[in-house]
Formats: structure tokens, C-alpha cells, sequence
């Protein structure tokens, strides 16, 4: 797993979003990306740049919000989300984010809300057995014979990546076996 | 932990699994309130060894030391091992055969044949990995007590031990693989007697399996190294 946090902040005052920016940076696990000041290109942005979290002022979620939170989160799967609060913002809407980053807060809790947020997110995401269309791509090719390193060269990734995917798909499956994944490609029509 | 005051029944109370090595030790049933101690002379086997067997077969943070080993009268191992190698290929396998194509019946031909070539590729494996340790790691085991070894550092040996630790891996982890299948990925329309027999068939034999795998890899192995430290 990458070890930094591709971050997206989407906050229209300079001054909350330069202090936000320097508390994450100061520590170092958040990598940031270039933020937005309000929400209207927002899934599209999302979409391209598939950031790890998103740490989002509510008040600019475009209406219906939650609907927009719906769709943000179809463009980058498992996305962490965070509202960035220090004005009113309606119960209704505000109860939806499962991490709120209050302004106010110590900056070691900020950090401390994000990385749970993160985390949290992540472990639904291992509670996932569904396989990905590239996990399923990657097992059909090991269920064929071939080796990690084939495998890379014919689907344009590293081999770190495809032992990564066969990691998962043995998670996802409870196969650890060639044959066994061989089978099972066989049981789904995969091959 | 038995000791060999322990009455062997109790042995087979405590660990049913145990009857089933009785034949590998060359010990018939019926063996009444006797000691392990006494059946074993009874039946002229080592006493010291049969319960270290039944110990590790029973308690898996068991592993014998190795002044245990030093005093232990050996000759049953090979054997005993072989036995279990026979018991797997000719016992074993043509029974989880005989379920396996019985839950296979009604199943959609290529699954039925996926499950098949599996199940024989496994078995091929097994078969190929018997023959590995019969020839070229059994035999070790009797040249170290009959000669003194060229070189002590024997590499033959060091790569004997990683390649029977993998291999064995890979086979527990294929049995897991196949009731893998059975229980989330087959379709649920086989005969239940059958997928019963085949199921419970395979948790015995990997559990059988996988505690044979600690006898050669927590006896045959450091017995090996012994007799060559001896044999110095």
C-alpha cells in the first residue's frame, strides 16, 4: 500500500485553506494536491485525479449536496471525505460526513480525524470480496499459466502491481493456489 | 501431554484422529487398559516413539527436543513414514475420488472437468513429492548412520529441508483451496451425502497431512542433522 494520502481540498478562503495546508504538509503523510475553490468541477476533478481524501467545505457542495456526495464517491470508489466546518451547516447534510474537521481543533486532532478517516475507509475497502475489473483481468492471465512478470509485460504495469492484484485476489477468493484460481476462473466463465 | 504410563485408549479418547495411525505403527485396536508402554512392547515397537507420534499428532506446540531425539530409538521412522505415504495414495485419494466424482455428477461438464483435473493434479503432485522424499531424502537418513559424512555441511541436506518445507506448504494449501471451492463456489445442487463424505474426507487428510509434515520436519530433519553431528 502507498504510504501518502493524496489529498484534495476544496475550501474557497485562502486563509483556512493555506493553515489547513501547512498543518497537513508540516506532517508529511498527505500529499497535496492543487485545491479547488469551490465545488463545481468536483466529481470531474475527483474523477482524474482519484485523491485518497477529500476534505470539502459543505456549504459549497453544489444542491442537491447530497446528491453530489453520491456522485463523488462513484468517481473515485473508497474515497475518504471530510467536511471542513467553521460555519453554519445543515444537520442534515453535516451528519452524512463520518469525519469533521472543525477549525477549530488542535492541530494534532485535525490530522488525527483525517488518518482515521483514511483508515477507516481503507479497512471497508479490504471488507470488499468483490474482485476489480483489473483483479479479474490479472486472474484470468494467472489462470492461463502465466507468471507475474508476463503478466506485467502484457498489461502494461509493474510486476510490484500484479503481485499486489494477486495478493488481493487470494484475499477476496481464499485461493492461494494456481490451480485452485485456475478453477475458479472456470466455475465464474472467466475463461 | 500422554506419557507412557497414559492407557493407550485414553489416547483415542482424547485424539480419535489416532486410530487412524494405528495400522502405520503396526498396532491393532482392542488394546484394552494397557499403557501405552506396554501395548508398545506388546506389539514390539518402540515405546519412546510411538508417543512422541501420538504427542505431536495431539498437541501442536509439541516439538520434540533434541536430547529426545538423540535417545530415541529411530528405526520405525522411515517406515512409519512410508506407511503414511501408502495410506494417502492408496487409501485416501482413490476415496476422496470416488466422492469428489459423485458430487461432480450432475455439474456442468467443463466445471466438473476443471474440479477433476485439479483433484489428479494434485494427486500427481503428491505422488511426485512422495517419491522425491523416499529417494533422495529417506535414504540420508541411513547413510548418516552408517557412515561418517564427507562433509558435514551437506548441502544436499540444507536444500532437502527448504524444499520439503515448501512443498508441503503448497499442499495444505491446495486441500484448502479445493474446500475453498467446495464451500463458496460450486453450484449448491450436488448430493449432500456425497459433498459430506468429500468434505470431511478432506479435512482429515489435511490435518493427517499437515501433522506428517511436522513429524519430517521436526524429527526426520534434526534426526538428520544429529546423526550427522555424531557421525562426525
Amino acid at each position: 500500500m502507498k504510504s501518502s494520502i493524496d489529498t484534495l481540498i476544496v475550501e474557497p478562503s485562502e486563509i483556512v485553506r493555506t493553515g489547513l495546508q501547512t498543518i497537513l504538509d508540516e506532517d508529511g503523510t498527505f500529499r497535496l494536491l492543487s485545491p479547488l475553490y469551490d465545488a463545481v468541477i468536483l466529481e470531474e476533478r475527483v474523477k482524474t485525479l482519484q485523491p485518497d481524501l477529500l476534505i470539502v467545505n459543505p456549504t459549497l457542495m453544489m444542491p442537491p449536496a447530497l446528491l453530489q456526495m453520491a456522485s463523488v464517491q462513484q468517481a473515485k470508489p473508497n474515497i475518504a471525505i471530510a467536511a471542513l466546518v467553521y460555519q453554519y451547516v445543515e444537520p442534515e447534510l453535516l451528519q452524512r460526513f463520518k469525519a469533521i474537521v472543525d477549525i477549530r481543533e488542535r492541530r494534532s486532532q485535525i490530522v488525527a480525524v483525517l488518518k482515521e478517516e483514511v483508515k477507516r475507509v481503507k479497512e471497508m475497502e479490504d471488507e470488499n470480496y468483490e474482485l476489480s475489473d483489473r483483479e479479474r483481468e490479472v486472474l484470468v492471465l494467472v489462470a492461463q499459466g502465466l507468471s507475474s512478470k508476463e503478466i506485467a509485460d502484457r498489461l502494461n504495469i509493474s510486476i510490484h502491481t500484479v503481485n499486489s492484484h494477486r495478493k488481493n485476489i487470494t484475499r477476496k477468493t481464499d485461493i492461494k493456489s494456481v490451480a485452485g484460481l485456475a478453477v475458479y476462473a472456470t466455475l465464474h466463465n472467466m475463461v | 501431554m500422554f506419557t507412557k504410563k497414559t492407557r493407550f485408549a485414553d489416547m483415542f479418547s482424547a485424539n480419535n484422529n489416532l486410530v487412524l495411525l494405528m495400522p502405520r505403527l503396526g498396532i491393532g485396536l482392542g488394546v484394552g487398559n494397557l499403557t501405552v508402554d506396554e501395548v508398545s512392547v506388546r506389539h514390539g515397537v518402540s515405546s519412546d516413539f510411538v508417543l512422541m507420534v501420538c504427542n505431536i499428532y495431539t498437541f501442536r506446540d509439541y516439538v520434540p527436543t533434541q536430547e529426545e531425539l538423540a535417545g530415541m530409538d529411530m528405526t520405525m521412522l522411515v517406515p512409519y513414514l512410508r506407511a503414511s505415504h501408502t495410506y494417502y495414495v492408496k487409501e485416501r485419494m482413490p476415496h476422496l475420488e470416488r466422492h469428489l466424482t459423485g458430487v461432480l455428477q450432475n455439474t456442468d461438464k467443463r466445471y466438473a472437468e476443471a474440479m477433476m483435473l485439479f483433484f489428479k493434479q494434485y494427486r500427481q503432485e503428491m505422488c511426485d513429492h512422495f517419491e522425491y522424499e523416499e529417494k533422495d531424502v529417506y535414504p540420508l537418513l541411513q547413510q548418516c548412520g552408517r557412515m561418517k559424512m564427507a562433509n558435514p555441511q551437506n548441502r544436499e541436506h540444507r536444500g532437502a529441508s527448504v524444499r520439503l518445507a515448501e512443498s508441503h506448504e503448497g499442499m495444505v494449501d491446495k486441500i484448502s483451496d479445493l474446500l475453498q471451492i467446495l464451500y463458496k463456489y460450486m453450484p449448491s445442487h450436488a448430493d449432500t451425502e456425497e459433498m459430506n463424505e468429500l468434505i470431511f474426507g478432506l479435512l482429515q487428510l489435511s490435518s493427517d497431512f499437515e501433522r506428517h509434515a511436522a513429524i519430517e520436519e521436526h524429527v526426520l530433519l534434526p534426526y538428520l542433522n544429529l546423526a550427522k553431528r555424531v557421525g562426525k
